[in-house]
């Protein structure tokens, strides 16, 4: 018997108590926790690739065991992959898949080995970054739909992508940024080579000559990085002024141009200061936190890859009485369709022939079936159960309920009205601070000397505006966003991290964030002489034909190979059938024992638990013989839920729980995390109406979530989080990502979020103040320029090494070597 | 000091071509990719030769 709480080798989740499976990797048994994880974990060692194990730094996901019919078998079908595919030199194809369950170098390492040991495969290239994988493979020698198999062997699930602008336009963007960055990185450098010798020049005596000739090289370095890099801050601006809004752009593009032509004016006439060196710094670091930004949301996924892991690729379309694969683009409104049991509709239909079950989750995030009778209609993306279902389509891509909310999501993540509201009020208060002291020092100059005016008022707006916004936020945010993704939360935009230090509540929905989200085997607990493997195994044969969720914790846990015949449903006792020549019942625990002749009531032995008394539901398994076995279903607390809720609670962020599920469920769950507030049975608009009224109540809310069905919560919610493991969906509206999947980072990132928000106050204060304070001092003539140059230097210096407080600090990396990566994640 | 009237425009030229090999490098897809290159080095085992079954007859054995 296996100890309680040991991980599983592959997937690293808990294995259920009195469930006893191995696999066999390198001549060792190593315990996993289902047969899924069992296939994937010796397919891989078996492959010679066993040394993934020791190099991966995050567990994998746990492995799919449901049983569905050959998703690629339309793969095999050279005309429709010719269509899919791009054609490359000498035969050969190419395809983009993309892979979920794709987490770390180690799982490309896993995928690039995998692909590259078939026979015919002549390129194979994996970005983790992207998720993406290019496969260019030769048809006459191997099938594209073994090349996918072998991939989901490893547990990478390929996800075709039939030709992709979106991931061009990525690429191209983080090109041309890198590029820009390198502009103003060499130019930078450049700049502060000659801006050394200006400053220092003037007290040794430099020639004037020579100094004229160094102001004008400083200003041929600076204009590719004013015009050039400094290009996207203008565009910025442009488009915010134009729709009659301050971003944070128009302050920066305001302090680029002043100090820029006002130091080209100087450079031109010969006198006067130049700010070739603050204009460059300016650019090279405000391109570099927008870069570090890009990559992080980059990595966040967008919209189109979560289509792409929803939607099919392909259909079976019935013409004249035989089904094709076809493309799920050919399709057209009118066609028929076939769908088998567990695959996912191509295109919005109705049900013209079947009994069916769909799992709508995606759409609804209500995870118990829904019958789809002839007539009903389906949609896009979600999953057949149950028979399989002849289905007319009524809307094809572009027109499906699916598509409409992929669009929506699109849309909102192009627009970003939240964040857009709070960087401008963060842009009105840096220009407000800067106006007004421009102003005074105006004023002031006008008394002392109106013809300096003008001119010492310039100086002091070029020389903080920059300084304070070149450095003393943008340190800091890259800082943070650095330090935190070493941490695995991802920082998809930068501006969560000033909400998160102000925020005030936090919503949770229940499902998937403080719970696994699954319903799976607990425990089981043999009652006879069956063994516990061999029981579990009978019950999932019993339950693949029950499309209940509980159902589905079977699967996901049973053997596949054993099947059973003649199954009845009970409604809402259970099921019965046969199973390897046993008649079994599965279900209640009366129902169960009631197969046993004249055991109507069923004998309560010691030791059998009780489940109407049982905190979680049991769920029982007996023959004609008696009571086989009790299986203990739960949906997992994740385990450090409680300590994340009350970190949380010592920072001041109150914890609410929105649910759609049961009253008694979700209290439970709250009182084991420690919870007060909590609403049941709320469906997302109620959701969001609770947000709401937290918000108008003045609170900075958190909310938390992993399914489609939390998109809108997220969207409105001041700081979004999303689980990583979560829907892709939820993924995209989400400012935060929980990449390790995990909640024990959670207190320490809104900790992190208020001294990266103290940080940036302190570099604000610090720079103005010196600015303030030095700049006319030096105009007075009271600091020599080198002085003043020391000065300056020393005061960025502060600035940043002030932000780099913040990369430092308790960071929680894991290495697991070979023997500890069975270790559980949370300790 | 009139020798940096030459040394200046020579380090310019410098940086340019500096700039040219990056913007090279970056557009050929040098930097999309920073993570999984190093995992290479950790593969000790030769890269599995095709089998000559699998090679097309118009394609010219490896050296």
């Amino acid at each position: 018997m296996t100890a309680a709480g040991t991980p599983c080798f592959h997937c690293g989740e808990p294995i259920p108590r009195g469930l006893v499976i191995h696999a066999r990797i390198s001549g060792r048994d190593e315990p996993v926790c289902c047969h899924g994880c069992k296939a994937v974990a010796e397919f891989i060692t078996g492959a010679g690739l066993g040394d993934y194990y020791r190099y991966r730094d995050t567990s994998s996901s746990r492995a799919d065991e449901t049983p569905r019919p050959d998703r690629w078998a339309a793969y095999d079908r050279p005309e429709l992959v010719e269509r899919l595919t791009r054609a490359e030199p000498n035969g050969a194809r190419s395809i983009t898949v993309l892979l979920e369950g794709l987490r770390c170098a180690a799982c490309s390492w896993l995928a690039d080995k995998a692909l590259s040991l078939q026979s015919g495969v002549l390129d194979v290239s994996v970005n983790p970054a992207t998720a993406r994988a290019r496969l260019v493979w030769d048809p006459a020698k191997v099938r594209l739909g073994d090349l996918l198999r072998v991939l989901e062997h490893v547990g990478l699930r390929p996800h075709p992508l039939a030709g992709e602008p979106s991931e061009q336009v990525a690429l191209l963007e983080r090109r041309t940024a890198l590029k820009r960055l390198a502009v103003a990185g060499f130019g930078n450098m450049q700049v502060m080579m000659f801006a050394v010798p200006l400053y220092f020049g003037e007290a040794g005596g430099m020639d004037p000559a020579m100094r004229e000739y160094m102001r004008l090289v400083s200003m041929l370095v600076s204009i590719p990085v004013a015009l050039y890099a400094g290009w996207p801050f203008y565009q910025g601006a442009w488009h915010a002024l134009r729709a009659r809004s301050i971003s944070m752009d128009v302050p920066v593009s305001l302090g680029i141009v002043l100090a820029f032509v006002a130091s080209v004016w100087n450079a031109l006439r010969g006198q006067g200061e130049v700010y070739f060196d603050s204009v460059t710094m300016f650019v090279f670091f405000l391109g570099l936190g927008r870069y570090i930004e890009m990559i992080a949301r980059h990595r966040a996924g967008s919209v189109a890859d979560a289509l792409a892991r929803l939607a099919p690729v392909t259909a079976r379309r019935l013409r004249g009485g035989t089904a094709e694969d076809v493309q799920a683009v050919e399709l057209a409104v009118g066609d028929e369709l076939l769908v088998r049991t567990g695959e996912v509709f191509a295109a919005d239909g109705v049900v013209i022939e079947g009994d069916g079950r769909v799992d709508e989750s995606m759409l609804t995030g209500e995870s118990a079936a829904i019958a789809k009778p002839p007539g009903a209609l389906v949609h896009q993306g979600t999953q057949n159960l149950a028979a399989p279902l002849k289905v007319r389509v009524a809307a094809v891509a572009g027109h499906t309920v699916l598509s409409g909310i992929v669009a929506l999501l699109e849309r909102a993540q192009a627009e970003r009205p939240r964040l857009a509201k709070a960087a401008d009020r963060a842009a009105a208060w840096f220009l407000s601070r800067i106006l007004v002291g421009a102003a005074i020092v105006f004023a002031v100059w006008w008394y002392v000397d109106p013809s300096r005016a003008f001119s010492a008022t310039l100086a002091v707006l070029v020389v903080t505006c920059p300084c304070a916004l070149s450095l003393a936020t943008p340190t800091a945010l890259a800082a943070a966003t650095a330090a935190l993704a070493r941490r695995g939360v991802l920082v998809a935009h930068t501006d969560a991290i000033e909400a998160l230090s102000k925020a005030t509540h936090v919503l949770w929905d229940k499902t998937g964030t403080l719970t696994k989200g699954l319903v799976r085997v607990e425990e089981v607990r043999p009652l006879a002489e069956l063994p516990a493997a061999q029981a579990l195994a009978w019950a999932g044969a019993l339950e693949q034909m029950s499309e209940h969720p509980i159902g589905r914790a079977f699967l996901a846990s049973g053997q596949p190979a054993a099947a059973a015949s003649g199954v009845e449903v009970h409604a809402g006792r259970g099921l019965e059938g046969r199973v390897e020549g046993h008649r079994l019942r599965i279900g209640t625990r009366a129902f169960a024992a009631e197969l046993q002749a004249g055991q109507a009531d069923g004998s309560r032995s010691a030791g059998v638990p009780d489940g109407d008394a049982a905190e979680e539901s049991w769920v029982y398994l007996g023959s004609e013989q008696g009571l086989l076995a009790a299986f203990r279903l739960t949906d997992p607390l994740r385990p450090e839920a409680r300590d994340c809720v009350t970190g949380l609670a010592t920072l001041g962020l109150r914890s609410e729980i929105v649910s759609g599920d049961e009253a008694a469920t979700v209290a439970r769950v709250a009182a084991r995390c420690g919870i007060d507030a909590h609403a049941a049975r709320l469906a997302p608009a109620d959701k969001l109406a609770r947000l709401k009224h937290l918000q108008d109540a003045g609170t900075v809310v958190v909310a938390i979530g992993d399914g489609i069905n939390d998109a809108p919560l997220l969207r409105g919610a001041d700081v979004a989080i999303a689980m990583g493991r979560g829907s892709a969906l939820a993924q995209t509206s989400a400012d935060l990502i929980l990449v390790r999947d995990s909640l024990e980072d959670l207190p320490h990132t809104a900790q992190l979020a208020r001294r990266t928000q103290r940080v940036i106050r302190q570099n604000l204060a610090w720079s103005i103040a010196y600015n303030l304070a030095a700049l006319p001092l030096a105009a007075l003539g009271f600091v020599p320029p080198w002085l003043a140059a020391i000065g300056m230097s020393l005061s960025s210096v502060v600035v940043v090494l002030n932000a780099m407080r913040l990369s430092r600090g308790p960071t929680i990396r894991r290495r697991p070597e070979w023997p500890a990566a069975r270790q559980p994640e949370v300790a | 000091m009139e020798i940096l009237y030459v040394l200046i425009p020579l380090g310019l030229v410098l940086v340019a071509f500096g700039l040219w090999a990056f913007f090279w490098a970056a557009g050929s897809g040098q930097f999309d990719d920073l993570d999984s290159p190093g995992w290479t080095v950790l593969d000790d085992d030769a890269p599995p030769e095709p089998p000559a079954a699998t090679r097309r007859p118009d394609e010219a054995p490896p050296p």
